[in-house]
């Protein structure tokens, strides 16, 4: 039966429901062994519901799911002895220290002591804390702290490893040692399930992914082809000052595309962003900041939902 | 006793083993305080009005005990209520919202089940800590009449899982703490107060003499004290063990109820 299924994760009309609210509706998607997997959407959208469920913490209200060949309803501890969580929140023990932290955690599993003592040196290196393993958790700063919940979800060997926007809250340089890290564990064939609210995020680490948008899937594929299918190659951004805005009219329309008009500037969608910035120029316009970047994540977004990712 | 749960336990034991020094302090201190003031100090003023406030006619079995003798047990009884309240409401807080460490548990293979089990066996074991060194303090005090006193102990033991599980099991709905304040206020001290602890309640007028033997906590006074004492009658023993023990295992019950709730959701 699901045993056949070579998906390490096959979700098929996957849905939660709370009392009226549904937070999860109806999805489906497989993850591959190996493969680094992403759910992106804006806060609310159903990602860390579906990742609950994955992580057998939460009872599916309907539809089909497996993970690792096995049914969360009837084998949540077996499930969960095999797979690595990073919640979105902490859970760590303040009053601990750092090494006990990944001890104790070491002994849910019912690993051995022997067995815990040589792995929690592993990760202490593989996660840069063994100057602070006899440290209080309490005063790490967040990135620390976030390496921690990630080598304590290590600590069994993990098949799988579901992670819960990893980086949320942490400042650039955290996030890109964040990154390496987890770069370095799908190198090594873990397979990494990740939800994120940030385009570079998804970009960097992610195979293949979904945009989830009001508890349902809009769009799936790798990042490049979900930028090819959904968005222009490049994007003209322009801002204007304080009221010309509103003063425009369809004097862009014919400029690309497809032209947004977001609160703060406008963003042309074209292949060619320049010969757009040129036309806009001849016609008068004098916009405060004129840029020409590539599409992203973040206009893949805002052409499926019309919203923006981080409101 | 499943796997799971011990090592809920080692987790608990763990976290204690920072602070056990300062708990061990305060445990003999606090009864040494207690006694001191109310069973000696009160206590003479007591005895030398003939022990009429502690018994008197209507309370036969308190006859020719030290007014200190009378309290020790009935306050030993209190303290592991107080122990068993104390450990029940903030530390599970704690482990649900503060620093969650319940949810890191549950990731884990650890069932909301092993979770109650092995944060109660540990309760159990402060319980037992605190309540032998209070035994310890009665007998330097030499408040104790015979070695069947000891078995006292075990009845304190029992009278503050009684409250410990049903406590856990309502602090698991709470999601915050102002809820405990009401509890303390309008639950622990009250029953601290007017179960027997201090004085028999016999003294109590018709109707809350009956309230006080339908409370929890008078029939662990009534039972650590008819213990220590050696005035124990099998019939009302019996009574109270079925009592405490059945509020243990409801409680155990409703707790594997309220934490599966708020665990997995």
């Amino acid at each position: 039966m699901a045993t056949a299924n070579p998906s390490l994760i096959h979700a098929r009309g996957l849905t939660k429901k709370f009392g009226g609210l549904t937070a999860v509706d109806a999805i489906d998607f497989d993850v591959a062994p190996g493969e680094s997997f992403g759910f992106l959407g804006p806060n609310g959208a159903g990602k860390t519901s579906a990742m609950r469920m994955i992580a057998c913490v939460s009872p599916v209200t309907s539809g089909e799911l497996s993970v690792l060949g096995m049914d969360p309803q009837a084998d949540g501890p077996r499930i969960r002895a095999r797979i690595g969580v990073v919640p979105q929140q902490d859970t760590l023990d303040m009053e601990l220290t750092v090494r006990d932290n990944l001890s104790i955690y070491g002994r849910y599993f019912g690993l051995s002591r022997a067995v815990i003592r040589q792995r929690v040196d592993e990760l202490l290196d593989f996660v840069q804390l063994t100057e602070r393993s006899g440290d209080q958790v309490e005063p790490l700063s967040g990135g620390m702290k976030r390496r921690l919940t990630i080598a304590r979800s290590l600590v069994n060997e993990p098949d799988l490893l579901l992670l819960d926007e990893p980086t949320t809250g942490l400042d650039p340089q955290a996030r890109h040692l964040l990154w390496d890290r987890l770069y370095r564990l799908k190198q090594k064939g873990v397979t990494l399930v990740l939800t994120t609210h940030y385009m570079d995020e998804a970009e960097q680490l992610c195979d293949r992914l979904v945009v989830m948008d009001k508890a349902k899937i809009v769009a799936e594929g790798s990042p490049r082809q979900l930028i090819e299918e959904h968005s222009t190659r490049e994007v003209l951004e322009m801002r204007f000052p304080v009221g010309v805005q509103e003063t425009l009219g369809g004097q862009l329309d014919d400029l690309g595309d497809r032209v947004e008009h977001l609160p703060d500037r406008v963003l042309v969608y074209t292949d060619d962003g320049d010969g757009a910035a040129t036309i806009a120029h001849e016609r008068g316009l004098r916009p405060e900041m004129v840029l020409v970047r590539r599409s992203s994540l973040e206009d893949v977004f805002l052409r499926l939902t019309g919203r923006s990712l981080v409101d | 006793m499943s796997a799971p749960a011990v090592r809920v336990l080692e987790h608990e034991l763990l976290v204690y083993r920072r602070v056990w020094r300062g708990s061990i302090v305060s445990s003999f201190l606090s009864p040494v305080l207690f006694l001191a003031a109310m069973g000696v100090g009160l206590g003479s003023l007591v005895d030398a009005n003939g022990g009429a406030a502690a018994g008197g006619a209507s309370g036969a079995a308190l006859v020719g005990v030290s007014y200190l003798a009378f309290l020790a047990p009935g306050l030993l009884a209190s303290t592991a209520m107080q122990t068993a309240a104390g450990e029940s409401t903030f530390p599970i807080m704690g482990g649900l919202v503060w620093d969650k460490s319940f949810h890191g548990m549950i990731a884990t293979p650890i069932l909301p089940a092993d979770v109650v089990v092995g944060k109660l066996i540990y309760i159990g074991m402060r319980l037992l800590l605190v309540v032998g060194l209070f035994f310890l303090v009665t007998v330097l005090f030499g408040a104790v009449t015979g070695p069947g006193a000891i078995l006292a102990v075990p009845a304190a033991l029992l009278t503050g899982l009684a409250f410990a599980a049903p406590i856990a099991a309502y602090s698991a709905t709470q999601r915050d703490p102002n809820g405990f304040n009401a509890l303390f206020r309008f639950g622990v001290i009250p029953l601290f107060l007017f179960s027997g602890t201090f004085f028999p309640i016999e003294q109590l007028p018709d109707l809350l003499q009956l309230v006080a033997k339908v409370t929890p906590l008078w029939h662990g006074v009534d039972l650590c004290r008819s213990l220590a004492l050696g005035t124990a009658e099998p019939g009302l023993t019996l009574v109270h063990l079925v009592y405490l023990g059945s509020m243990t295992a409801l409680g155990v019950a409703a707790a594997f109820v309220t934490f599966q709730r708020r665990l997995v959701k």
